[in-house]
């Protein structure tokens, strides 16, 4: 069923407001989505009715937010085909997913001279981790680069996956919006005898979601991207993967026992998860995903894909000399729209977008190396979510007119 | 809410479009330093070459926004020429103008610039242009934008200081 933005923008309250005496037009859901009504209140109420530490109290309120909280395991368990509760891990987000990778599984698995193969178009969630772990103890980086056109450029894939132990790719471009082929780079990278990590931060707001779908052994999302709240996010791997990995931090909740001589894990998949967990934000992580699951991946795809479509024709149009990066069939991306316009600085078009309430984010977003191969210092960049419509576009578009009349 | 004529005023656009002592020097003489803005990825290197107590070229390359490259070109030109005690007190003078929005979160006076604790060494320097970046401040996040030029200026100089005698 296609969706009707009219009816969605009435479910996103923060849509009401106004910025500078305009309509606030967001366009930055790759960098944070807004939340629904149904995920502000799902946390209100869990605070106003059920708060409790988990995994503590026998009391009732304690039972119930313990319940809550696995039943928010259960939902993204669910949402993203895995096999078992048991295998997703509860992070900040993907940032603390991947470094939980690198420190657990890289550090019992990686030794000087082990390959781990990246790409040029990673964030740098997905190389900090692993540069940490080249500085730390000689491990060697390769990189799938780039295309002029932002696709992965796979001609040399078998050479660069030979002896590699591990792949991390991402799934969706956070600048780019390329949709890269995990599949394919998956089945690769197992014929090899490497390990898959991907990092779906940007895949699982957008496209249906199926972990073993993608041949990943690794897969990490973040829940403030997705209509869900900041401060969580998911690591799920296959259990045999959990079960053989060390513990990440170690404190309470993660352990079956403590002796003054040594501790004893807890299972998968409280092993890694230290501390008292952010139990509101799996509340509201479970109602975004119940959210977005109501509407429909598919039909969020294809509300997505369609506007991405009206944006690149429509500002390419009125703009020729707009650059776009990434592919130009929506198609092959996600709605993440990175652009430079003639000399202007992608700061001063934010500036100048947000006199007209247009959010638009501006700068490296976290992936350095890739503006390096793009050639730019930054970019600028429109991103849209369930919520977004033409009008959105046009206002973009529309906006883009002042930064022409001030710098152009 | 401030509006966009606060920040892009006529004569920091004017700079911006065309940049002063936009190049770079040999090195040596002259010394290089780069800054970085991590927030929005921007570079600028800095040539800076003394001559005894006084700053005797300056160039820059890089690129930026509008309000770092503009507050840059007018840098290079306020401290131009200069001694190394007027461009001391220049960079001072243009930070505590940045800084007016935090000091007023501190309850402090306006006007209060001057916290180096030096002030008998202090020379009266005039910022002239780069008073029209004083709309900036209304716009925190680009402070930084600033200031980057002016950071690297001091990196520059506290190297040269520490290298010479």
């Amino acid at each position: 069923m296609a969706i009707d933005p009219v009816l969605i923008k009435k479910d996103f309250p923060i849509l009401d407001r106004l910025v500078h005496g305009k309509r606030l037009v967001y366009l930055d859901s790759a960098s944070s989505s807004q939340k629904p009504t149904a995920v502000i209140e799902a946390m209100s109420q869990y605070y106003e009715t059920t708060h409790a530490n988990v995994h503590r109290g026998v009391y009732t309120i304690a039972e119930e937010a313990t319940r809550l909280f696995e039943a928010g395991r259960a939902s993204v368990a669910r949402f993203i085909g895995a096999s078992s509760t048991s295998e997703v891990v509860f992070t900040k987000n993907v940032t603390e997913a991947i470094n939980l990778v690198a420190y657990s599984w890289g550090r019992s698995n990686l030794n000087a001279g082990d390959v781990v193969v990246l790409t040029e178009m990673e964030h740098h969630s997905n190389l900090v981790p692993w540069l940490a772990l080249k500085a730390e103890r000689g491990i060697e980086l390769r990189y799938l680069p780039v295309t002029d056109d932002g696709l992965l450029d796979l001609s040399n894939l078998d050479e660069i996956l030979d002896g590699a132990k591990l792949v991390g790719v991402t799934a969706v471009s956070n600048v780019l919006g390329t949709i890269n082929p995990i599949r394919l780079i998956a089945d690769a990278a197992h014929a090899a005898g490497a390990m898959v990590l991907v990092d779906g931060a940007q895949l699982a707001p957008h496209l249906p979601t199926d972990v073993k779908a993608l041949g990943a052994d690794f897969f990490g999302l973040t829940g403030h991207k997705m209509l869900g709240p900041t401060g969580i996010g998911a690591l799920w791997a296959r259990a045999e993967l959990l079960d053989a990995m060390p513990p990440f931090l170690g404190g309470g909740e993660m352990i079956r026992d403590v002796r003054l001589d040594g501790f004893t894990p807890n299972d998968i998949p409280w092993k890694f998860e230290a501390g008292t967990p952010p139990i509101a934000e799996a509340v509201g992580l479970s109602a975004a995903v119940d959210y977005l699951t109501a509407i429909g991946l598919p039909a969020v795809r294809d509300h997505e894909r369609e506007l991405t479509a009206y944006a690149l024709t429509t500002l390419r149009d009125r703009y020729p000399d707009l650059v776009i990066h990434g592919p130009l069939d929506a198609s092959l991306r996600g709605g993440v729209i990175s652009f430079n316009y003639k000399d202007v600085h992608p700061h001063d078009l934010s500036q100048v977008l947000d006199e007209s309430g247009v959010c638009v984010r501006a700068g490296h977003h976290c992936a350095k190396p890739l503006m390096r191969r793009l050639g730019v210092g930054a970019t600028a960049r429109a991103s849209f979510s369930v919520y977004n419509d033409g009008a959105d576009v046009d206002a973009l578009v529309d906006a883009l007119a002042t930064a022409d009349r001030l710098f152009a | 809410m401030p509006g966009l004529e606060d920040l892009y005023r006529e004569i920091i656009l004017d700079h911006y479009r065309n940049p002063r002592n936009r190049g770079e020097l040999p090195i040596p003489p002259a010394y290089a330093e780069t800054g970085f803005n991590p927030l929005c990825g921007d570079e600028i290197t800095l040539y800076l070459q003394l001559d005894g107590d006084c700053v005797d070229d300056i160039k820059l390359t890089g690129q930026g926004c509008s309000i770092s490259q503009s507050s840059a070109s007018m840098m290079s030109t306020a401290v131009k020429g200069k001694s190394l005690a007027e461009a001391r007190a220049t960079i001072r003078k243009f930070k505590a103008m940045m800084s007016i929005h935090e000091q007023r979160l501190d309850g402090a006076e306006d006007g209060s610039e001057d916290d180096s604790g030096d002030a008998e060494d202090e020379v009266e320097v005039s910022l002239g242009d780069l008073e029209a970046l004083q709309g900036v401040v209304k716009f925190p996040v680009r402070i930084k934008c600033a200031t980057l030029s002016w950071n690297t200026l001091v990196q520059a100089l506290d190297h040269l200081s520490s290298v010479q005698p």
